[in-house]
């Protein structure tokens, strides 16, 4: 049917364009904040990152050496050396430079500028300039260079080194991502054994009441978590438990569990039935069938909703929030860390996108991976 | 002790409680408290088969109803007692005091207001790239980067997309791609788009809309390879252009799915928090319920009114909850 319909060149062409477009779009908007992540302040700040990935014109200033480092020849006094020299700038190429604020781009690169009793200029268009004057030079800092320079794109790790690696207490990402990391783990393998055997004995065994409890379960799956917060919190702080990483691991737990025994039954139900009737007809118990054959068959379903559970933590701020960030700050974790950096630092481009690429990396990472079994989960889980 | 040992031996101890547990509840159901054998062998296998699924099914629902079932009614009760009058009954006074504030109605205002657009548009986005992509070669590369954004949290795309509105004053290049597209485009000058009164709403739906358009996608993708060829051949065959063969072949036979999706989306949208919690928090008349909740909760420590706001969400929720408990039962039969 597709190449009936498809036929029509001009349609086709359109799809692909139209496509592509819809592509970019939904891609522009990470891609900027993973290039901004390894520019330096100062480039975020004065051109677009799209112009990042192209050799750039900029207009810069520079100083040439100080009077130090200046030489006797004949009887002229020279100091040379190359503008591009200097700390943290790339070799470019230079078009126009001027020595006045007023006219940054008066000479052409190769011209000779002549300044009177400051002396002669020339600057080359490698950087390469050539200071000379007839009496010895007095200027302490250098003459100032206004240059407009081809440079070339440029990128750097130092924004990953300042925010993984940097001490300074509330800054630092390197240890909210490691207690993200250990909110996650355990949040995501607790609820999965304790689903599956529920969702086992919903699917498998007959008892009065199953229909009923499966429908409590569906009912659950939307309940918004909201509504869990105050009571909840009461209830940990009255038992002891209080703020920290025991609470939000029983806290996703519970919140994991409707979606995960939903999933995990349906999945189990269309297991074959033959295999679990000889099962029981061999004498094996419902437990061994459960971990021999059930588990083992549901891994596609185990997987997808580990992904789902994995995700939905790892992300997750307004659990942690409640549940387990005190005031001490200690437990951070990453969410709540570009939270506050927003708030505190919302100018620091280079800070903020480092910082949340740090925290979007492994979703994305598990994303792709495993991508297929997220699909599934997806398929499997939306309630028909 | 170290978190991380701390997270370690919690899984160690967790999973080894829940094998434990169900490992040596079966055997002491087998073995002592009705064991399958004496005179009344068959009898105590019958009943120890009737006890199991509740072995299997205890810990999940002592869980489920800790942390989800007694909430919704403590929450109610919560939002109709008054906490500095020591938790005593006041009826709808929170209510009441609640309906009297501005932001309140703000708030239902901005939630209904994406209650329509983002579903909409998330499902139309996502069903015209399902349907785009199902025909050409690099659709299955396609269709995962569209699916992407659903991997990164709220935060990281509130941040992702304040780089995307980020002004600069207009004599400065602008870092924001919106800005820069508005002024090649002819604008005049740079817009502080989250300021805009009403329409930065829209800005903060859109976050939304790229990242639930991939959810859309892959759903209404499966359905649509679940439509039968024969009904798309004959609608051809009878001459129907493409769009007539989507619109009132295909689009129709996926209803249900579409109507699953919009759902799904609505309830996202109800729960929506981070996003306007780390892009505006609720400032220049972008507050949604969730935050204003939050807000009531945990900046003004006023529990009764924050309750009722939480109270309103499950309100809003209901209908989708009676509707999907009635289709699941109806499926069952």
């Amino acid at each position: 049917m597709d190449n009936i319909a498809g036929s029509k060149p001009t349609l086709t062409w359109a799809v692909h364009i139209s496509v592509a477009i819809l592509v970019v779009l939904w891609m522009m908007p990470t891609v900027g904040l993973l290039i901004s992540s390894f520019r330096t302040a100062d480039q975020i700040s004065t051109s677009g990152w799209w112009k990042a990935l192209f050799p750039q014109e900029q207009s810069i200033l520079v100083r040439t050496a100080s009077s130090d480092d200046q030489t006797q020849d004949g009887d002229l006094w020279v100091i040379e050396g190359n503008l591009f020299a200097q700390e943290g700038l790339e070799q470019g190429e230079i078009s126009r430079w001027g020595v006045s604020s007023r006219d940054i781009a008066a000479y052409a690169a190769g011209e000779t500028a002549d300044l009177e009793e400051v002396g002669r200029l020339m600057v080359a268009q490698s950087g390469d300039y050539r200071f000379e004057n007839e009496a010895p030079f007095e200027t302490a800092r250098g003459e100032r260079i206004y240059i407009t320079a081809v440079t070339p794109p440029e990128f750097t790790w130092d924004n990953y080194r300042t925010v993984l690696f940097s001490s300074n207490a509330r800054g630092g990402m390197g240890k909210a991502f490691f207690n993200t990391m250990t909110v996650t783990i355990p949040a995501t393998v607790i609820p999965i054994l304790i689903a599956a055997f529920a969702a086992y004995a919903l699917a498998w065994m007959d008892f009065p009441g199953r229909a009923l409890l499966i429908a409590f379960i569906v009912a659950l799956l939307v309940v918004p978590l909201q509504l869990a917060l105050i009571p909840l919190l009461k209830l940990h702080l009255q038992i002891g438990i209080g703020k920290g990483y025991l609470g939000v691991w029983l806290a996703h737990t519970g919140f994991g569990l409707p979606l995960a025994i939903y999933l995990l039954r349906n999945y189990m139900v269309g297991l074959p039935k033959d295999i679990i009737e000889n099962a029981r007809v061999d004498g094996a118990t419902d437990f061994q069938i459960f971990t021999k054959i059930i588990l083992p068959l549901s891994f596609p379903a185990l997987a997808s909703f580990a992904i789902f559970q994995f995700l939905w933590t790892w992300n997750d701020l307004l659990v942690a929030m409640v549940f387990l960030i005190d005031s001490t700050g200690e437990t951070t974790v990453m969410t709540r860390q570009i939270v506050e950096l927003l708030g505190t630092r919302g100018g620091n481009w280079e800070i903020l996108a480092t910082a949340a690429f740090v925290s979007i990396a492994v979703p994305l990472v598990v994303f792709f991976a495993m991508q297929k079994y997220l699909v599934r989960g997806l398929l499997a889980g939306s309630v028909k | 002790m170290h978190p991380a040992v701390l997270a370690l031996v919690t899984i160690a101890v967790g999973v080894g409680a829940c094998i434990g547990y169900f490992y040596f509840s079966n055997i002491i159901l087998d073995k002592f408290i009705f064991p399958a054998k004496g005179p009344n062998a068959g009898r105590n296998i019958n009943r120890a088969n009737m006890v199991r699924p509740w072995l299997f099914l205890f810990p999940a629902l002592f869980a489920l109803t800790l942390y989800l079932a007694y909430p919704v009614f403590e929450t109610l009760r919560l939002s109709l007692t008054d906490r500095s009058q020591g938790g005593a009954f006041v009826g709808l006074d929170n209510y009441r005091q609640m309906a009297k504030e501005p932001k309140f109605w703000e708030a239902m205002r901005n939630n209904m207001l994406w209650l329509i657009v983002v579903p909409a548009a998330s499902t139309a986005f996502g069903l015209l790239v399902a349907q785009l992509t199902d025909r050409i070669k690099w659709g299955s590369v396609a269709k995962s980067m569209i699916f992407m954004p659903m991997a990164i949290s709220f935060v990281g795309a509130a941040v992702i997309w304040r780089l995307v509105y980020h002004a600069n004053p207009i004599d400065v290049d602008q870092i924001g791609i919106l800005n820069a597209a508005y002024l090649m485009l002819g604008g005049d000058e740079p817009q502080q788009w989250l300021t805009k009164l009403f329409w930065n709403n829209f800005f903060l739906m859109i976050v939304l809309v790229w990242i639930q358009t991939g959810f859309a996608m892959v759903i209404l993708s499966a359905a649509l390879r679940g439509v039968p060829e024969e009904t798309i051949e004959a609608a051809i065959v009878d001459g129907a252009n493409p769009f007539q063969v989507f619109f009132r072949i295909k689009v129709p036979q996926i209803m249900g799915t579409i109507v699953v999706v919009w759902t799904t989306i609505t309830i996202v949208v109800l729960k929506v928090f981070d996003i306007v919690f780390a892009m505006t928090n609720g400032q220049w008349e972008t507050q949604v319920l969730a935050n204003y909740m939050y807000d009531k909760l945990f900046r003004a420590s006023d529990w009764g009114v924050g309750s009722a706001a939480a109270m309103v969400i499950m309100l809003l929720v209901m209908p989708i909850l009676v509707w999907n408990v009635y289709n699941a039962r109806k499926e069952m039969k």
